[in-house]
């Protein structure tokens, strides 16, 4: 009895498949048919601005520590208001694995994936991008956020206590509450 | 000139059975594709029908490489013997009532026998490649083709029987009342089961188990060799289908609309693509599992066939 059920199952199976004959391929024929991509799909990276379209990143190296395979290089600098931003930053996208880790260890959204993986190259330094093919002009997916409107950092133009929601500093040296 | 064993009808059949092997190829990966709800190769040409020629090529030009190890003189007759014997075993089907090579009395044992000499090239392929996975295959395909030749045979028994002869071609005309698939439905369920084996293919590929042996007997194959073991394999593949088709389906005959051979190449596509299907559907069964099934189930079921076949011919004393 055991025996019959199993060389039934086996024909079941055969007819199982058999049915798929009728059924659609999933296949996309990627050339020519594009998939669809969704706006969190993980693919190139681009560093953003902010509203004002100053540079969001502010080099705290975040991103190069939480990349895996160590393909993010940066170096800070400083500008006359006081403003941090990268001197270079350097993705190598032939290591890159598109985790997307950088983009959740960034404290000020700069560094985002967008929906774009056709980025082949015939010459491989191709694949390393330097800050001036990173960055893009607009606000990628955040589009209000300003990391110096809200930060307490003072910058030029921009005093302590003067950002957003930001109280005025407190004067240790009084007594007062 | 026309006729059995003409100039003409021996290359017609040789060409086309090779390049229908090397087309099994495509039809595989396409039939597949279509089950596992992809759409395999359609890139070259229409419907993907040059990836055959894109495939020769590039296999021609390979690197053949011979392991520094290997006993050479045989490490190279074992895939020529693959190939004779896969082709060798065409020479003696009816294809038609006109087309075919030979018609031996003793047809259907030498066919058996071809089958049965392939295994050879499994055994010194992988006995000549001096490699611990290769001599495991060889192995398991020596003792898969023992304990399946056995009730392969003796389910066709049943078939001489009934027909009274060795010759497939009588055995074709004695099909004129009724298709063997009817009297003996035991004994094609048992030599579809049995030709699976013979031909090492899924479900009973554990010869050449990629998962568990590396790629069996030819692991140490490449280039032009690997290509005859794989269009060998493809050969006994059509060769099976063939033979279903003469012992147990009519071969030729079939109603007056088609000319025969039309009906000989339609019954054949079907078991070819019967074949496919298996491998599409069913696991492979782990080695033991295989063995005890071929003696436990396969034999006697076919010894019970063959007592009742026996029996019933002698009953109605024909």
């Amino acid at each position: 009895m055991k025996l019959l059920s199993l060389l039934l199952s086996q024909f079941t199976g055969m007819w199982l498949v058999l049915t798929h004959t009728f059924s659609k391929a999933d296949t996309v024929q990627y050339p020519e048919q594009k998939p669809a991509l969704f706006p969190r799909y993980r693919g190139r990276i681009v560093l953003t601005r902010d509203p004002d379209g100053q540079e969001r990143c502010v080099a705290c190296n975040l991103c190069a520590v939480a990349c895996p395979v160590d393909c993010i290089a940066l170096k800070k600098t400083e500008d006359d208001d006081g403003r941090w931003y990268p001197e270079f930053f350097r993705i190598n996208f032939s290591r890159c694995i598109m985790c997307g880790f950088c983009e959740e260890a960034c404290p000020t959204y700069s560094i985002q994936l967008t929906p774009d993986f056709e980025m082949c190259e015939y010459n491989r330094q191709s694949m390393v991008y330097e800050k001036e093919d990173l960055l893009i002009d607009g606000t990628g997916k955040y589009h209000d956020y300003n990391f110096y409107r809200v930060a307490g950092k003072s910058i030029g133009g921009k005093d302590k206590g003067e950002a957003e929601n930001e109280a005025a500093p407190i004067d240790v040296k009084s007594l007062m509450p | 000139m026309n006729g059995v064993g003409s100039i003409i009808n021996i290359f017609a059949i040789l060409l086309v059975a090779v390049g229908i092997a090397a087309y099994l190829t495509w039809l595989e990966r396409r039939l597949i594709g279509i089950w596992q709800d992809r759409l395999g190769p359609n890139r070259v040409g229409p419907l993907g029908l040059g990836q055959v020629v894109a495939d020769m090529v590039k296999i021609f030009f390979k690197e053949d490489w011979i392991p520094p190890f290997a006993d050479k003189p045989v490490f190279i007759l074992a895939p020529a013997i693959i190939m004779t014997t896969a082709m060798l075993s065409f020479a003696f089907i009816p294809y038609a009532p006109d087309i075919g090579v030979i018609d031996l009395n003793i047809g259907l044992l030498f066919v058996l026998g071809c089958t049965s000499l392939s295994v050879y090239a499994a055994v010194l392929g992988g006995y000549a490649s001096q490699n611990k996975y290769a001599l495991m295959g060889s192995l398991r395909a020596a003792a898969q083709t023992v304990s399946y030749e056995v009730f392969m045979g003796l389910a066709l028994m049943g078939v001489v029987m009934l027909s009274g002869s060795f010759n497939l071609r009588e055995i074709v005309e004695a099909q004129q009342d009724g298709w063997f698939c009817v009297s003996q439905f035991f004994a094609f369920l048992v030599f579809m089961v049995a030709a699976v084996a013979e031909t090492h293919r899924t479900p009973f590929d554990l010869p050449e188990a990629e998962h568990e042996i590396v790629a069996g007997f030819h692991t140490e194959y490449s280039g032009m060799k690997f290509g005859m073991f794989f269009v060998g394999e493809y050969l006994s593949v059509l060769f099976s289908s063939v033979l279903v088709v003469v012992l147990f389906f009519g071969g030729w005959l079939g109603p007056d609309f088609l000319p025969p051979l039309a009906w000989m190449a339609l019954k054949t596509f079907g078991f070819v693509c019967v074949f496919i299907l298996l491998r599409a559907a069913l696991p492979r069964p782990r080695y033991d599992q295989m063995m005890s099934f071929g003696w436990k189930v396969m034999l006697p079921v076919s010894l019970i066939n063959l007592l009742v076949t026996g029996g019933v011919a002698l009953w109605l004393g024909t």
